[in-house]
């Protein structure tokens, strides 16, 4: 009996806490090991995803996504730049064309390069459309695989150094934890590796950004921000926080005007080497960005969690008004809900503020802008992830109903399955954050845990009810509809909690400073 | 053990994710015996034709499959149709038969539990890992698809029965390990002496020979369960030639790396020299290359190496190890022993496939937990068969 006890006594001492049990066996090496560990299964559960099915499979005539990314490949290596953009025989708009900015097309060449190389039947002009074949699926897989690789992981172990370098009471547990929050994003993984697309470049070029403002390297941090924006125009949902952080950094300066006059010099400059094609003529330029901002498919498409898709219910947006004057709504709408953030950053720059800012400019993007698809909702989850260790309830949450308001179209991929391991995978992951007995949650009132398990409990009805029950004839998108309804009251909420959690950070701003004056 | 369900979390949903990768033949063998099991009277398991995939592992093993086919009806029935369910590769049949790989892995988490148990918190995190999170076992059972998973977890389990000095147990379950694949017998020798030296020997005459019979008794009990309804129909002749096909050839199709590798190369090797020299040497009439093909001497030089031979290699190859543990049987060293015999085996068998180094490397993992230069060692062997 006594050696049992022993043992137990034993036992009890040299076990760590439970959540940091977890990484124990690793961190006790250092960080490098766990970069390179959690990195590398990253690679695996995304090449695991990779398996399964795409956007479009086996769906003629127009397939998906998948094809969308192939026919891209297919246009710009068999035509020269300045008919990526042209609607003509050889490049038929309508099906599939091109409807992002030139960095796409730069990159959908060099994949192109790499798929003639191996496989020239599946990117030869007119005759690989709709090509679906085992090798093809393989190599298009490689190329988000590579890009993810290149890309996206080089910006996070960046963006992780600046974070924690210097920073006090920093864990290594901490650090292990905010990796794996940041490379096993199920969200994202389901969209880049599964859906079939490449946000990982555009996020990886942002998260870049975000780690060069951190470094104090503005100039660098805005041509990695023009590269992003430049890559998918859905960056500009950062653009007033980067504009107003900025903006607000150079008031501080020395010589604010000279400030501006170099970050606007790298801005042009960027702008000016990738659309270098379409430079020649402002009938080019045009050309180009009327493709990037489809105005005519209307203030929204299928079922979307923001403002104008909710409140369809009540008011027709569509038909009660025009397009133009509709525009010009959701501009005011959207403009006015992201102005207190820019106010606050220009006021009062701060890494933390940015990134809260970040988070606010992009949710009311998504909630008010023209035209959002579903996928959009990986914008606000970066930043969110970026925060994650100091507002971890708030990533947990955001994540739950972006993949939620997802469910859908990826259930129409046939991605069920990884929708459900990656989502218990995040679940493992989270549950390993150290200290996490001391989360906000447990310290809250017994009424808001009761709101909580009521929201929870209605998501998980609704995905099993989405699955098994018939919707009745009359509204055959009944269940679409009241998942986006429960997605959107939340991300109002959302919403509303980090635009207060970004004013309060001003105040203890003001505080510590007066009393600096004081002192 | 509520730590050990993160590890067990992680590495399902990653089993769950390879659901839709490739899948060799042995999926379609399987699948098979699920319909052979469920359609054909016991009587008819091992002679029947239908499919070239004819069972060749002893009868727990069959029924087993017998028991997971009650299951297989509720997805889709024709999964377990004789006839109108070869080479059937549907998405139902392929859940279905991942997913039982998947389940039955919990036997392999189990016995690592068991052995974890009274270790320091880094050794067991360690173990776990390097068991439940095995690479090479995710390749071969929730790829290739094979049951090495389940089949491991019996002989770790047994391994944990000895460790703990629970003989009995640990004879019994590695009875039953042997009764689902006759492969394991490699380290029967290890486990005849240990048991006998550690269990019977040295507790006077009377008591050691009542352990002995104890033993004995329920080994023969195992056996009887298994191969009893078999001896009964007369079978056991053919159960007996299915389950060891030695018309198969010394190597396998894709040569496993082991000694009779370097016996092949270096008959070529002479061959080659001597031809050069002048003597005049009859070219083989086999080839080794060509894979199953019959018992023709594929050697030019050197001398036929039959079965016999083979299983003598390995009993010398063993004896180092028998010795030890006939003088020195210690508790802690039973997995480094049985360890050594699986990798006995697979340098020194007949028709062994690369698949067989699993089961020395999960067995050593436990070893390498031990000390640094084991871990270094099993490092090394890890990687080399990867």
């Amino acid at each position: 009996m006594e050696k049992k006890k022993k043992r137990k006594v034993e036992a009890a001492d040299a076990m760590p806490k439970s959540s940091e049990a977890n990484w124990q066996w690793l961190v006790h090496r250092g960080t490098r090991p766990v970069f390179l560990v959690v990195s590398l299964f990253g690679l695996l559960i995304r090449a695991a995803v990779s398996l399964h099915s795409y956007s479009g499979a086996g769906n003629p005539p127009k397939f998906g996504d998948f094809e969308a990314q192939r026919h891209w490949m297919e246009i710009t290596l068999n035509l020269p730049p300045k008919d990526w953009y042209t609607n003509s025989t050889s490049n038929d708009l309508s099906y599939w064309g091109l409807d992002y900015p030139p960095l796409t097309a730069y990159q959908s060449y060099f994949h192109g390069l790499f798929l003639r190389f191996f496989d020239p039947d599946s990117v030869a002009l007119f005759t690989s459309r709709g090509y679906e074949t085992y090798l093809g699926k393989l190599l298009m897989r490689w190329t988000v695989l590579s890009s993810d690789a290149l890309v996206f992981f080089p910006a996070v172990f960046y963006f992780l150094y600046v974070y924690y370098y210097g920073r006090k009471g920093r864990n290594t547990c901490d650090i292990a934890w905010h990796i794996a929050m940041l490379l096993i994003n199920p969200a994202m993984i389901l969209i880049d590796h599964g859906h079939f697309q490449y946000n990982c470049i555009s996020l990886g070029f942002t998260v870049g950004a975000v780690a060069a403002i951190f470094s104090h390297k503005d100039l660098v941090a805005s041509a990695l921000f023009c590269l992003a924006l430049n890559h998918k125009q859905m960056s500009a949902y950062y653009a007033p926080a980067f504009f107003a952080h900025l903006l607000g950094k150079c008031l501080r300066r020395r010589n604010p005007i000279l400030e501006v006059y170099k970050l606007g010099l790298v801005v042009l400059g960027t702008f000016a080497i990738v659309w270098w094609p379409y430079l020649h003529s402002s009938d080019a330029i045009l050309r180009v960005v009327s493709r990037l901002a489809p105005f005519e498919r209307g203030i929204y498409e299928d079922y979307v969690a923001n403002f104008w898709c909710a409140s369809s219910i009540l008011i027709k947006w569509k038909r009660l008004f025009m397009t133009q004057s509709l525009k010009l709504l959701s501009l005011i709408a959207t403009v006015s809900t992201f102005l207190p953030s820019m106010i606050q950053q220009i006021r009062a720059p701060s890494g933390k503020g940015f990134l809260y800012s970040m988070l606010n400019t992009s949710l009311s993007f998504y909630l008010f802008s023209f035209q959002v698809h579903e996928k959009s909702i990986l914008l606000p989850l970066l930043p969110a992830s970026l925060l994650a260790r100091d507002e971890p309830f708030l990533y947990k949450w955001l994540t739950h109903f972006a993949l939620l308001s997802m469910f859908p179209l990826l259930h129409r991929d046939g991605l069920t399955l990884p929708y459900i391991v990656l989502y218990a995978l995040f679940i493992l992951f989270f549950n390993t954050m150290p200290g996490s007995k001391d989360l906000e949650v447990g310290k809250s009132s017994a009424a808001f845990r009761y709101l909580i398990g009521v929201a929870l409990l209605c998501s998980f009805s609704l995905h099993i009810v989405y699955l098994t029950v018939t919707p009745p004839k009359k509204y055959p998108f009944l269940f679409e509809a009241m998942m986006m309804m429960l997605c959107f009251v939340q991300f109002v909420l959302l919403a509303i909690y980090s635009n207060w959690k970004q004013w309060r950070l001003s105040e203890d701003f003001t505080k510590s400073s007066k009393e600096k004056k004081l002192l | 053990m509520s730590q050990l369900w993160w590890y067990i979390g992680i590495a399902t949903c990653v089993k769950l994710l390879l659901i839709p990768s490739y899948h060799s033949t042995d999926f379609e063998v399987h699948r098979h015996w699920l319909a052979l099991t469920r359609s054909l009277p016991l009587s008819q398991w091992y002679s029947d034709k239908t499919s070239p995939w004819t069972l060749d592992y002893p009868p727990f093993f069959a029924f087993f499959e017998r028991f997971l086919s009650l299951f297989a009806p509720l997805v889709d029935p024709k999964i377990v149709h004789l006839h109108d369910g070869l080479n059937y590769t549907a998405p139902t049949a392929v859940y279905f038969q991942r997913a039982t790989v998947i389940v039955s892995d919990f036997c392999l988490f189990y016995a690592v539990h068991r052995l974890g148990r009274n270790l320091g918190p880094m050794a067991r995190n360690l173990i776990w890992i390097l068991v439940a999170w095995s690479p090479m076992l995710v390749i071969v059972d929730h790829m290739h698809f094979q049951y090495n998973g389940f089949l491991l977890g019996l002989l770790l389990l047994s391994i944990s029965f000895l460790m703990e000095g629970r003989d009995l147990a640990g004879g019994f379950v590695f009875a039953i390990l042997l009764c689902f694949k006759h492969l394991f017998a490699v380290a029967a020798p290890v486990y005849f002496v240990y048991l006998l030296r550690h269990y019977c020997w040295g507790r006077g005459i009377v008591r050691g020979f009542w352990q002995l019979f104890v033993m004995g008794t329920a080994v023969l009990a195992v056996f009887a369960a298994a191969y009893g309804p078999f001896v009964y129909q007369g079978q056991i002749q053919l159960v007996l030639r299915q389950m060891f096909p030695f018309g198969r050839g010394l190597c396998h199709a894709y040569w496993a790396p082991n000694f009779w590798v370097f016996y092949i190369l270096l008959d070529k090797v002479l061959a080659f020299m001597l031809r050069k020299l002048g003597f005049s040497i009859e070219a083989p009439m086999a080839s080794f290359t060509g894979g199953l093909v019959g018992d023709m001497s594929p050697f030019a030089v050197l001398p036929l190496v039959t079965p016999l031979t083979t299983f003598v290699m390995v009993l010398l190859a063993l004896s180092p190890c028998l010795i030890r543990a006939w003088n020195k049987p210690q508790r802690k060293s039973i997995s480094r022993w049985v360890a050594y015999a699986y990798t006995c085996g697979f340098l020194f068998g007949w028709h062994v496939h690369e698949k067989a180094s699993l089961h020395f490397v999960i067995p050593f993992a436990i070893v390498a937990v031990q000390s640094l230069e084991d871990a270094k060692h099993y490092f090394l062997l890890s990687i080399g068969i990867l």
